[in-house]
Parts: structure tokens; sequence; C-alpha cells
């Protein structure tokens, strides 16, 4: 039973990561109605970029906010300058506009910074805080800091002005525009939040999984499993999907003889569970269009 | 005579390649109810949606004297032209509270409270509903929220699509009645755009009948529900 505990605890700490990406996945599938197969890649350039901030000597925790500032404007630049120019296109060329941005990103990623994988600082150590090795400072760390920001964006959204503007232009576009909200720069705040959340995510990882262009690539599929479960239409919803996947992960290794080869495998399959018996997600609302 | 508060010249609008509106020419005047009569598929709604910058134009339209065709939504919005659309364009996982903030978005934060009491003076219904769901609301309620949420604007016009629609008849005079006092109280002008013409001759004081993207005729309310082939068409006796 302890170890149940002990390896649910363990998987929070992972799930906060699949958490902030699937809410990240989310926010721009609210602004776009499409998956943001890139984001994984935004996270890990980030990520770069705040490495090389404090191979310059930057405090961690000033290269921290730095990155995450400039990762703000870059998901901004990338709406500004790649999506809204082609918004009305059809689904196929937002697909194939993804695609060439996943792999972009990642090449320019390997010509800056080489290929070679790099290890990545905490500012938390890696003594362990709990059980024996199960979770680790950082892990505790990487709860806490999600967390905080989870409760940041929530206020964000709930009390500011800004916020419920936001939330209107992603429900409802149109009555959006006709009091006089401009859903265009909202969208593209959107994306600019998506990348910094993803920034955060991608710094609080990278100590676990080293840094290399290729990071980002299995945790993608975690957050989008998380955002699926969760429901792409409920930013709540995703942030308690990636912590199921996260948790359900961690728990499978338990199952004897194949648990921890099939972790991923696991993962998957319940994404396919949660859509046979919910379409929606978990917490996710129908969309019913009207023709 | 004053210059007009909103006119259009020669106003055409297009979905995609098909023309919707064919050389619209029109005039209302600051504190005035203009109305737009016409069947369904006139192009009453197209009309309204060419003035909030919603669809493709040609022509020109002009707002206190500025030009504002082909400007963005937003912007027309901001010069004090609230739209309150077909079907009442409620938030409706957003509450009652929220869409009112919504309205007045573009206003100064300190004035938004003093605005949402002056809405609940008119629709004290809203005052009850405060902190529920818009979407939960009846027809009526959402109709009154969608009026509302206009007023949080400080209009100087409001553009109104068919606010008749889908309400009982004892509803939709009370509407009506709210829509003559917020003319002669908060100065609102108004733009309306009805099915029921009886009750929109009514209220404007200049009207225009549309027919398949054409004004056919035009002049004081009075006259044209004197006209003998409006009332014959359009008001049924």
């Amino acid at each position: 039973m302890e170890q149940v505990v002990q390896q649910v605890i363990g998987g929070l700490a992972t799930g906060a990561i699949y958490a902030c990406i699937a809410l990240a996945i989310v926010m721009i599938y609210q602004a776009i109605d499409h998956l943001n197969f890139a984001q994984g890649e935004m996270a890990m350039f980030s990520t770069y970029i705040a490495w090389q901030l404090m191979e310059w000597g930057m405090p961690y925790w000033f290269a921290f906010f730095l990155t995450v500032a400039i990762s703000f404007v870059l998901g901004y630049a990338i709406e500004r300058i790649v999506f809204k120019p082609v918004h009305n296109a059809s689904v196929l060329s937002h697909v194939v506009i993804f695609i060439a941005l996943f792999a972009i990103i990642n090449s320019m990623a390997g010509f800056i910074w080489e290929f070679t994988i790099k290890p990545f600082p905490t500012p938390f150590g890696t003594k362990s805080v709990l059980g024996d090795g199960l979770l680790s400072a950082h892990g505790a760390g990487m709860i806490a800091v999600t967390g905080i920001m989870l409760a940041l964006l929530y206020l964000f959204f709930r009390f500011t002005r800004v916020g419920l503007a936001m939330r209107a232009a992603a429900a409802n576009p149109d009555s959006a525009r006709l009091v006089g909200i401009r859903v265009g720069f909202m969208n593209a705040v959107g994306w600019g939040m998506a990348a910094a959340i993803g920034a955060v995510a991608g710094i609080m990882i990278a100590p676990v999984v080293f840094l290399e262009p290729n990071m980002m690539v299995t945790i993608l599929l975690y957050g989008f499993a998380g955002a699926v479960v969760g429901g792409l239409t409920s930013p709540g919803g995703a942030v308690f999907g990636g912590f199921a996947v996260g948790v359900v992960e961690n728990l499978a290794s338990f199952v004897p003889h194949f648990g921890a080869e099939m972790k991923l495998t696991i993962a998957l399959a319940l994404i396919i569970l949660v859509l046979t018996l919910k379409p929606n997600g978990l917490f996710g609302r129908r969309i019913v269009s009207r023709v | 005579m004053t210059a007009p508060l909103l006119s259009a010249k020669n106003l055409r609008a297009f979905y995609g390649p098909t023309q919707i509106l064919f050389d619209l020419n029109f005039d209302m005047h600051e504190g005035g109810i203009t109305t737009l009569l016409g069947a369904n598929g006139a192009g009453k709604t197209t009309t309204l949606r060419a003035l909030s910058g919603m669809v493709k134009t040609g022509g020109e339209i002009r707002f206190e004297g500025k030009v504002i065709s082909n400007k963005d939504t937003a912007d027309i919005v901001r010069l004090g032209v609230a739209h309150v659309p077909e079907g009442r364009g409620t938030f409706v996982r957003q509450t009652v509270e929220e869409n009112l903030q919504l309205g007045g978005i573009t206003q100064p934060a300190g004035q938004i409270s003093a605005d949402m009491e002056r809405v609940f003076a008119y629709f004290p219904r809203l005052k009850e509903r405060f902190r529920q769901q818009a979407g939960t609301l009846s027809g009526g309620e959402q109709q009154m929220l969608a009026i509302g949420r206009a007023l949080m604007l400080r209009p100087k016009i409001m553009l109104l699509d068919e606010p008749s629609f889908g309400l009982a008849p004892l509803i939709v005079q009370e509407m009506f009645s709210i829509l003559r006092t917020l003319n002669e109280k908060e100065k609102v002008s108004m733009f309306l755009v009805e099915q029921n013409a009886s009750l929109a001759l009514d209220l404007a004081d200049h009207a225009y009948l549309l027919e398949t993207g054409r004004v056919v005729m035009s002049g004081p309310a009075k006259e044209l529900s004197q006209d003998e082939s409006i009332r014959r068409a359009y008001l049924g006796y």
C-alpha cells in the first residue's frame, strides 16, 4: 500500500509536466481549433534558450523568468507571422504548417546547440525528500512550480478582464468582435502564453530527461494523452488529464512482467478507453454546430 | 440639417462570389430610429453585418463623417456602434455578470459597476439572474441580456437584428417600450431590422423597404405605414 502511495506521488511529479503541455495544447486548440504538434519542440527550444542564458553566466531563476518572457514573445510572433495569414486555410494546411514548424524548430536547435545530450541544472537539488529515492527534491520542486503556475493562470482567466476577454474570444469569436475584442490579437496572446507554459514545462523536466533536441517527443505524446483524456475544450480537464496520465503511467510499472516496458502503451490505451466511453473527454463539452 | 450619424453610399455586400446587396443608399440622423423592412432573404441581416464590418463590402459607409467601410469589426464597435446580432450572440458558458462585463470590456474599468446598475434599472430580471450561466436563460431574458450587453458599451447607435424574434407577444411589447425609453432617455440612435413591420413602423421615425438586396421604397415611418402596397404585403390588412 505504501508503495502505491509513493508511486502516485512520483506520478504527480511527471504528471505536472504532462499537465503543462496538455494545457498549452488546449489553449492553442481553443484559439484555432487545431492540435499544435510543434508544442513540444517549442518547449524544447525554450529549454535550450534557458541553458544558453545560464551558460552565459546568468543565475538560474533570472534565466528561468527571462526564458519564459522570451518564449512568450516567440509564441506570439509565430502566430502573427505564420498562422495569421492562413487562418482561413483548410485543416490540412494547418497540419502541414505544424509539421514544418516541428521539423524547423527541431533541426534549428540541433544546428545551434548540436545534437549531443547535455545535462541541465536543477535549483532544488537531487536529494530524496520522500521514501527512499522515490520523490527527489527536484520532483517536489516540479510539482510546486507547476502548481503555482497553474494557480496563477486560473486566477488570471477567472478574475482579470484580459482573461475574460481571452475566454470570450476563444468560445465565441463573432460575439467577441461585437463587443470590441480584437480576437486575432487575443489568439496571438494565447500562443504566447502556451509557449511560456511550455517553457516552464521544458525547464522543469530537462534535469530528468536531459537536454537534447528530441527530449520532448515522448512527453508531447503524454501531453496529448492528458489533453484528450480531460477533453480538448476544457483547460481544467487538460490539467487533470495530465496528472492522471502521469499517475497511471507510474502505477503501470507495477504490472508484473511487462509493466515498465509498456508504460507508453498503457498511457495510449487510456486515450482509446476514454474516447470510446466519452468521446469528448472526461470534462469536454460536446460541440454542436448549427447548419 | 446636420450631417447624418450613419450613412451608406452605393453599399454592396458579398458572400464569396454572390452579391447580396446592390447599391444601397441610406442616411440616419442622430437620435433617430430607422427601420429596415423586408421579407426573408431580402438582405436585412447582411446590411447590419456590412455596417459592422462582418462581410466583404463595396461602396462607402460613414459614421460620424468618417469612413468605416472595411475597418475591423472590433474597431467599428469601439467607435460606439453596438450590434445586437441575429441569435443574440450570448456568451452561453459565461454568467450574466460576465456577459455584461464583456459588453463593457472596451470601457474604463471604473464605470462598469455603475453601468451595470443602469442596465438593471431597465432589466431588473437580469439582476435576479446575475450569477446564472447565460445559456440557461429563457429567450426573452437572453434578448434582454443582449441589449444590456450593448448598453454597457455606452453606444451612440445600436444595430438591432430582429429583437422580437422568437419572443412571446407580451415580452415583445415590453421590449419595444424599453427600446423607446432607451432612445429617449439615453439618446441612443437605433437602426432596427424587423420582420414584424407594424411594430417596427410604430417605433421608428424613418423606414426603408428592402427587396432582394435593393431599397425599393423609403420615407417617414408614418407615411410608409399608410402606403397601400406596404399595408397589403407587410402589415396584412
